[in-house]
């Protein structure tokens, strides 16, 4: 709780300066965004989610995402003994309205949020022939919706299902860290409203983000690590049974 | 549209991406390759005997080859913006490239090598033809009606030149297809370095298979006796490529069930259930076994003309089926399983939607209706009158 | 000599206007944006990042609504973003009159997080809420800004 707060007081004076631009009407990023001083990640602390589902409902409110697509989500596991190669998962309509409670105690159970992992060597990125999804200079993983044709090759190569094509663009689309929030200094709007600080944003160029103590003194995991995706998403006491 | 699903799949991959109208394009992509290796085993191997089929092969290709983008373009999100691929190709995209791959092998070779060999029936038509055939013959003469003995000549070697350069081109257009989808890392189903070659072989298999009915069949239509030579040579190629084609699938599975890696158990209780009808009954039983034991039969046993005609028909539709069904095989069945190998989804193919059944049908009998244009414009027969006209009987009534 | 490759020459010719055609097409119709970062639209990352925004953010929230913020300093839920219950408010700090937000139902929004669930972490604050309250409103005793009941002894945490 308090890494969040020390987190978001940081942001306060930029988030000051871009709120006047907000307000102004001309939300460009912020003159004082250089795409070179940023290299986005997120930390994703899995012992501290709850699964309320409160950072599904605020993606799709903040990006318009349609219903039945997800551009984060949030898998509930249930491990029962050794067997973690065979858990049993559910994501009730992507955990947009939390999770029902379940019948189901002992074994091992925990929530684990998804999202695109804004990979450093994206498989996307290599498979889209026109060039409409791209790594920014300031690693995040964009959709081009005025490009991109739709033929879904992209959709094919994510290894971890996080995107989809909207059907009411006809494009692809995925999470995109929230490009707009965080080049005006705010925080995405899924770690806007995590209540516990599950998910917090993370900017591995700046030296004083709380991420590089985090990731020094904790054990960290990347999903389907084999894939060699260069993910960006840590996940803090990640189980072996997350697929 | 609620969407079975069984067991866990990420919320995003429970709608199927890609439809029966990607099954259709390598499927067709396969026959254009397949016809004009067939093709050119007269041309470049000097196989004499399937001399009869040259042109109709060549015909066939190109018939199939105008069709195939457009399986992909009724797929698209946005097909007004496809001329992106060829404006700014993304150069590690292997889909981009392959607009490049489909452009070589229709204009350099498929076109080229029409154009030179028909050359002098087009300006023998564009003096003899009227109106607006007079005027298309015309302009593909590009204005020479020069038919002296050397520049035949040139003409030939040029044609056997750009058949030479149009064999490992076609293995490019259909393996690249097949690299495609070998090289998704992210589907174990489909990312294997044998892919390429499997659809390469495969393709050979459903062109060759699919060069031999249509000769049959037009034959018969025009009321001519099938020449035996040549249909059993087509069919002994068409059963050495199978036996190759099968041996390299078999090679896969075996494979994957003895290294049994992480997806492995997903798949094969996806391949018990859900596709144990195409893969297992389809694919394998009736469209490959079934297919090479009947052919091996004729190779074996000494049968008469009409038995041999009989299996002949019986295998070569039985084999398009069944790569039909590979090919389902192959780009549904990678998208029914989770990358989280924890569950299963369903395909629910509409019927008269813009990817549905009825669409897939209309683009499969569309190459046949050109073809029999392209037939009519280019004969591929020696005779002046190559087809009957529409409504009429057949001249001779053929056992 | 000539005239023998006479037309092998009108279609160098032709291949050679298709391909001079394919150059200008390109330069007329290629974005010009297109190859500033990378192989993509550099223009693309300029429209992402001008999107509007929906989501306030609790500090300008707490711009105006002071009292809250102090209240909600003394509880547990100061960790707790002002929108993550009331819902994205960008357009209501933008102009208060133009969007009112609406009042919550909490039977759902405070079970989302605080119904027992398994799942959940062992030590944070939940209850199965028939045996609990029985099904009634939340806020029928809680303050969602301080939740802690104060004239009580203060509860065990974790299920009930």
């Amino acid at each position: 709780m308090d890494i969040t707060r020390r987190h978001l007081l940081a942001l306060l004076p930029a988030a000051a300066v871009a709120w006047k631009y907000i307000l102004a009407g001309t939300p460009e990023a912020s003159p004082n965004y250089k795409l070179s001083e940023h290299w986005w990640g997120m930390l994703i602390d899995i012992p501290k989610c709850i699964g309320c589902g409160s950072c599904v409902r605020a993606c799709a409110e903040e990006n318009d995402v349609p219903d039945g697509y997800f551009r984060t989500w949030i898998e509930r596991y249930h491990v029962a003994d050794w067997r973690i190669e065979r858990p049993e998962v559910e994501s009730p309509n992507g955990g947009k309205q939390g999770f029902p409670p379940n019948e189901i105690s002992g074994g091992k159970n925990f929530f684990v949020p998804k999202l695109c992992n804004h990979c450093t060597d994206s498989p996307c990125t290599q498979v889209c022939p026109v060039g409409a999804t791209f790594v920014t200079p300031d690693g995040v993983v964009l959709v081009d919706k005025s490009y991109c044709l739709g033929c879904r090759y992209c959709v094919q190569a994510c290894p971890y299902g996080c995107r989809f094509v909207n059907p009411k663009t006809n494009t692809a689309e995925k999470c995109s860290l929230c490009y707009h929030r965080i080049t005006k200094g705010l925080t995405t709007a899924c770690c806007e409203v995590c209540p516990t600080g599950a998910r917090q944003l993370a900017d591995l160029k700046n030296p004083k983000d709380p991420i590089h103590e985090f990731l020094k003194t904790h054990t960290v995991q990347v999903l389907k690590p084999h894939m060699a995706t260069g993910a960006k998403v840590f996940y803090n006491g990640m189980d072996g049974s997350v697929r | 549209m609620q969407i079975p699903v069984e067991g866990f799949m990420y919320p995003n991959e429970v709608e199927l991406q890609w439809s029966v109208l990607i099954v259709l394009y390598p499927f067709i992509t396969g026959l254009v390759a397949g016809a004009f290796i067939l093709a050119s085993l007269e041309r470049v191997f000097r196989v004499q005997a399937v001399k009869p089929t040259y042109r109709l092969a060549l015909l066939t290709a190109l018939s199939f080859l105008l069709v195939a983008p457009l399986p992909l373009q009724l797929h698209l999100g946005h097909p007004e913006r496809s001329l992106e691929m060829y404006l700014t190709p993304h150069r590690s995209s292997a889909m981009a490239m392959f607009g490049f791959v489909y452009l070589w092998y229709l204009m350099a070779v498929l076109l080229l090598e029409i154009w030179l060999d028909y050359r002098p029936d087009i300006v023998l038509r564009s003096q003899t033809s009227t109106g607006l055939l007079r005027l298309l013959y015309r302009a593909l003469t590009l204005g020479s009606s020069n038919l002296s003995e050397r520049s035949l000549r040139i003409d030939d070697k040029l044609g056997y030149f750009i058949t030479l350069v149009g064999i490992p081109s076609a293995f490019l257009l259909h393996g690249y297809v097949g690299f495609i989808f070998g090289s998704v890392k992210a589907n174990p189903w489909w990312s294997s370095p044998l892919m390429p070659i499997v659809f390469i072989f495969s393709a050979m298999v459903s062109g060759i298979a699919a060069v031999m009915l249509l000769y049959m069949v037009s034959t018969r239509l025009r009321g001519r006796e099938i020449d035996m030579r040549c249909l059993d040579k087509i069919a002994q190629y068409l059963l050495y490529t199978f036996v190759i084609d099968f041996s390299l699938e078999m090679l896969d599975l075996l494979q994957r069930i003895y290294e049994a890696d992480e997806s492995f158990r997903s798949l094969d209780f996806m391949v018990h259930t859900r596709l144990w009808t195409s893969q297992v009954i389809v694919q394998i039983l009736l469209g490959t076994v079934l297919p090479i034991a009947l052919i091996g039969l004729t190779q074996i046993l000494k049968l008469a003309n009409t038995s041999r005609k009989a299996i002949y028909a019986l295998a070569g539709s039985l084999t398009v089926i069944g790569i039909f069904a590979m090919r389902w095989n192959v780009v549904i069945g990678g998208q029914l399983f989770s990358k989280s190998f924890l569950g299963y989804t369903t395909y629910k193919m509409g019927f008269a939607t813009r990817e549905g059944l009825l669409t897939a049908i209309v683009l499969m009998i569309l190459p046949f209706i050109i073809l029999w244009f392209l037939v009519k414009f280019l004969p591929p027969w020696p005779d002046a009158d190559s087809l009957p006209a529409a409504g009429a009987t057949p001249a001779h009534g053929t056992s | 000599m000539f005239k023998d490759i006479e037309h092998l020459i009108r279609l160098a010719l032709v291949i050679a206007i298709a391909v001079v055609a394919f150059i200008v097409l390109r330069v007329a119709v290629v974005p010009t944006s297109f190859g500033q970062y990378g192989h993509y639209r550099g223009a693309a990352v300029g429209e992402a990042a001008a999107r509007p925004i929906a989501f306030a953010g609790h500090q300008v929230c707490e711009g105006c609504h002071t009292d809250v913020a102090e209240k909600k300093k003394q509880g547990k839920h100061v960790v707790v973003s002002c929108e993550a219950c009331h819902g994205a408010l960008a357009r209501h700090a933008d102009d208060p009159t133009s969007v009112t937000p609406v009042k919550l139902d909490t039977a759902t929004l405070c079970g989302r997080c605080h119904e027992a669930n398994s799942a959940k972490p062992k030590l944070f604050p939940q209850v199965v809420t028939a045996d609990h309250s029985g099904g009634i409103a939340c806020d029928t005793c809680h303050q969602p800004h301080k939740p802690r009941i104060e004239d009580e002894k203060p509860a065990a945490e974790g299920k009930k």
